[in-house]
């Protein structure tokens, strides 16, 4: 089933690869604040592979991230305080996210567009909210604290990383799965001409479901990691908004619907984020809304879909014009 | 057994909501772009009505003509040089981008009227029939919105510009038949899509306390009115406006305010799945 | 015989109006039938109705003798019913090969997505296909993209074909090769339905012809007894047309 693999993606890989060795040894290499940025990048690139499945093979425009990321955060989070183990609380996290999202799926994959984009939308609010108002459960709007772990924060900082760096890693191996296999092909399908797919034979309603169940379970548990990092967690800060846009902006500025559209994105994103906060913290948002206006007219496929070699030969034509 | 009272602030309510969200709906209906920026907008007329008001001594009632015209002209240079060259692309494409230019706004407001809540107030006084107390400043607001939303409605039935925007909406091969040029509808239509908002943010003025974060709770309502309602249309808007605000009078006494807006989203969803062309809608925009 | 495909009774309104209205016909094993009636007769909708892209009002549908009349359009796919489409749409971003290995591997279920591209082009060069089959299926002219669209189907390993107006934009040589692919496949045991306007094709390639005529089906029988029949004439035929089809070496 494996045709030869072309050399560029060989060599994709094996940045990859080097990636991530280079994210495990950050703590080593730039202390504290390095391995945190590392640490939510990953978390970032999680998010970014998982929308992917439904937003980029399938095209349906999910705004659903922050969604299964807070359900998540406070499943995970209201399983540790009842006493599971962390590892445990993870993986009921994103369990219980699966179920959430294939039952949510069952019910507004149905509807297309613009109406997928409000449905998918509207969950977020709902589920904001009502986190907001089940006092008893969920601490309401004073939030949630998670139980620290114990052994320093040397030792915690390192075993976030690493967590987030494992999953991000196995959402890319369900990615890669996923790109190669007929799941992906047919969703690919789904995106052209979701009609003409289904008389091919292909059941759409079910590929749809799963690709939705996907991009929510590892966000899900990403989220409960994130739950158990940072210690405290709130309404707001679980469901937020802004999240839910910037993993799809994130995606598209790397490329929707390919393997390593969404790492890419991630890393360009997650950098120039950085500086914008750095340097520009009153105008943050207005820097990044200019950013996103940008992305949209300049890199419409993404910059995946930029003809470097085109351009390239275009720059060295003119260079040797300019010569006298 | 529902309280009068209750009602009655539920109708208000639905008017005012029916004005803020009519524009958002035509710019949906007709160009079939989500206008993210739709709350900022308001937030937007709302402050230039509130500078009106503290630093010329304008009423916001009067200063209402002012400030829509000022965002017809934003709204149409900016969907004529701007949002026009996306009009072609995915949904998710036209999404972020206009949530990128609402970050812009956003900070833009932010920085210039910074984040503390600010109102109008206006010392009308209160009404009161029956056991019913009706505030006249809310009262005022919400017939000025009924009655712009009427000379919104009147518009579109009898001007050329309104039937040129309606047929565009209807059917947009169509309308380029007839000798409709859609990109010059797009434009104006998004312009009055931005004037509705002004003036809409006018009567939020005086009404709600507001500051750049209400914006995204305005864009939240708007969205439930035009999936209540039904899209592009005035009627769809009232009956929607109405539909929300008698949803959260109601269930705001009885369940907590919070809670009405879970109700409000929740009615979302289920209209999306029942019957998604909205209460007085017509099915086939989608 | 049983017949391999069949529609009982079948209606289908839409609002007020009943696009199909009372449909019994059935298809025999390696029949090719031919679907004639003016435009808006429902021919497509019936075709619909077969492959379960719409559901019937009432009546049944039934599949070598099994009721599949509330089945999804992937089901039918996956028993052996395809359908081709008037206004052609590929997947525009994939290649010939791609287009065509879907339905080898969703319908007629290839183990894998390389065997099911290896098939797609045995059937890729069986309608002529073979030198463009890695180009992009949106680089196609129309002729070549209806040879794509029944390359897709044929790859779907169908037992029954519904050809819906495969020769329209086409000019005559075109439609020569279209006829010859049709008889081939007919050839291999495939029964074929094919909706046509145009009537050289229909009565020269036709076992059968049924003539739909605002919904219902006003007649049925072999090419010249269609030809002759007075209602067909009336509605769409025209009296040129049966004069012309009556005379021998004509038609």
């Amino acid at each position: 089933m494996m045709d030869r693999m072309p050399a560029r993606d060989r060599i994709a890989f094996i940045l990859v690869g080097l990636g991530a060795i280079a994210f495990a040894l950050t703590p080593w290499i730039g202390g504290n604040y390095l391995a945190r940025f590392a640490t939510s990048t990953c978390l970032f690139i999680t998010m970014a592979l998982s929308w992917n499945f439904i937003g980029g093979y399938a095209r349906y425009p999910s705004f659903a991230t922050a969604a299964f990321f807070g359900l998540g955060a406070y499943a995970g989070a209201i399983a540790q305080t009842r006493g599971l183990a962390m590892p445990g609380a993870w993986l009921f996290a994103a369990i219980f996210t699966a179920i959430f999202a294939a039952c949510l799926g069952f019910v507004i994959l149905r509807l297309r567009g613009h109406y997928f984009a409000v449905g998918s939308f509207a969950i977020v609010e709902i589920l904001r909210l009502g986190a907001s108002s089940w006092h008893g459960l969920t601490g309401g709007g004073s939030g949630l604290n998670v139980p620290i772990l114990p052994g320093g924060p040397e030792f915690a900082s390192r075993v976030f990383l690493y967590s987030m760096l494992a999953l991000a890693l196995v959402t890319f191996a369900a990615a890669i799965w996923v790109d190669r296999s007929s799941l992906g092909f047919g969703l690919r399908c789904i995106r052209q001409n979701e009609s003409a797919a289904s008389m091919l034979g292909i059941d759409v309603d079910r590929l749809k479901i799963i690709a939705f169940v996907l991009s929510a379970t590892f966000v899900g548990a990403g989220g409960a990691i994130y739950a158990s990092w940072v210690s405290y967690i709130d309404p707001a800060d679980s469901f937020q908004i802004l999240l839910t846009i910037k993993v799809p902006v994130m995606v598209l500025l790397g490329g929707a619907g390919t393997l390593f559209g969404p790492l890419i994105g991630v890393l360009a994103f997650q950098t120039l984020e950085e500086r914008i906060w750095s340097s520009f913290l009153e105008i943050h948002n207005g820097v990044l809304g200019l950013v996103i206006v940008v992305l949209v007219f300049c890199l419409p496929g993404g910059l995946l879909a930029v003809p470097y070699r085109d351009m390239f030969r275009r720059l060295t034509f003119l260079r040797r014009k300019a010569a006298p | 057994m529902i309280d009068l009272q209750v009602i009655l602030n539920g109708v208000v309510l639905g008017g005012l909501y029916a004005c803020v969200a009519v524009g958002f709906s035509l710019v949906w209906g007709v160009l079939n772009v989500i206008n993210l920026l739709h709350g900022s907008l308001i937030v937007l007329g709302a402050y230039l009505a509130h500078l009106g008001f503290t630093a010329l001594g304008l009423h916001p009632f009067l200063s209402l003509p002012l400030v829509a015209t000022l965002l017809l002209a934003f709204g149409y240079l900016l969907q004529r040089h701007v949002l026009n060259h996306v009009m072609t692309e995915p949904v998710l494409v036209t999404l972020v981008l206009t949530f990128g230019l609402d970050l812009l706004l956003y900070n833009a407001l932010v920085l210039c009227f910074t984040a503390t809540p600010r109102r109008i107030v206006l010392d009308l006084g209160r009404i009161e029939i029956a056991d019913v107390v009706l505030p006249v400043d809310r009262l005022a607001a919400m017939l000025l919105a009924l009655v712009l939303t009427g000379l919104l409605y009147c518009l579109l039935r009898g001007s050329r510009l309104g039937r040129a925007i309606v047929a565009v909406r209807m059917d947009r091969d169509a309308a380029i038949l007839m000798g409709i040029r859609p990109r010059d509808v797009y434009a104006v239509t998004f312009g009055i899509g931005a004037l509705m908002a002004g003036a809409a943010g006018c009567l939020i003025a005086v009404v709600f306390p507001f500051s750049p974060g209400l914006a995204e709770t305005l864009l939240g309502k708007s969205f439930v009115v035009c999936v209540l309602g039904g899209l592009g249309t005035v009627p769809g808007a009232l009956a929607g406006g109405l539909a929300l605000g008698l949803i959260e009078s109601v269930f705001g006494v009885w369940l907590g305010p919070q809670n009405a807006t879970i109700i409000g989203f929740a009615a979302l969803l289920l209209v999306l799945l029942v019957r998604p062309a909205g209460l007085v809608g017509r099915p086939g925009y989608e | 015989m049983t017949a391999i495909l069949e529609v009982e009774r079948i209606s289908r309104s839409f609002g007020g109006v009943r696009a199909v209205d009372n449909v019994t016909l059935h298809l025999s094993p390696g029949e090719i039938v031919g679907l004639i009636g003016p435009n808006g007769a429902g021919k497509t909708t019936l075709v619909n109705l077969m492959t379960g892209v719409l559901r019937p009002s009432s009546g049944v549908v039934r599949f070598s003798g099994r009721d599949v009349t509330s089945q999804k359009p992937h089901q039918a796919a996956q028993r052996g019913i395809a359908r081709t489409f008037q206004l052609v749409q590929p997947f525009p971003e994939m290649t010939v090969v791609e287009n065509v290995a879907a339905g080898a591997r969703f319908a007629a279920r290839a183990p894998t997505i390389a065997a099911a591209k290896a098939e797609a082009r045995r059937h890729i060069d069986f309608v002529g296909l073979g030198a463009l089959a890695d180009r992009q299926a949106n680089a196609l002219t129309l002729p070549d993209r209806k040879r794509l669209e029944l390359a897709k189907s044929i790859a779907m390993k169908p037992r029954v074909l519904l050809l819906d107006e495969v020769n329209a934009g086409l000019n005559s040589g075109e439609i020569d090769s279209a006829l010859e692919l049709i008889r081939r496949i007919s050839a291999q045991g495939v029964t074929i339905l094919i909706i046509e306007h145009l009537m050289k094709v229909v009565f020269s390639l036709s076992h059968r012809i049924l003539v739909l005529h605002h919904g219902a089906l006003i007649s049925e029988g072999t090419p010249d007894a269609v030809a002759r029949d007075e209602r067909v004439i009336q509605a769409y035929l025209g009296t040129r047309f049966a004069e012309r089809h009556g005379r021998p070496g004509h038609g």
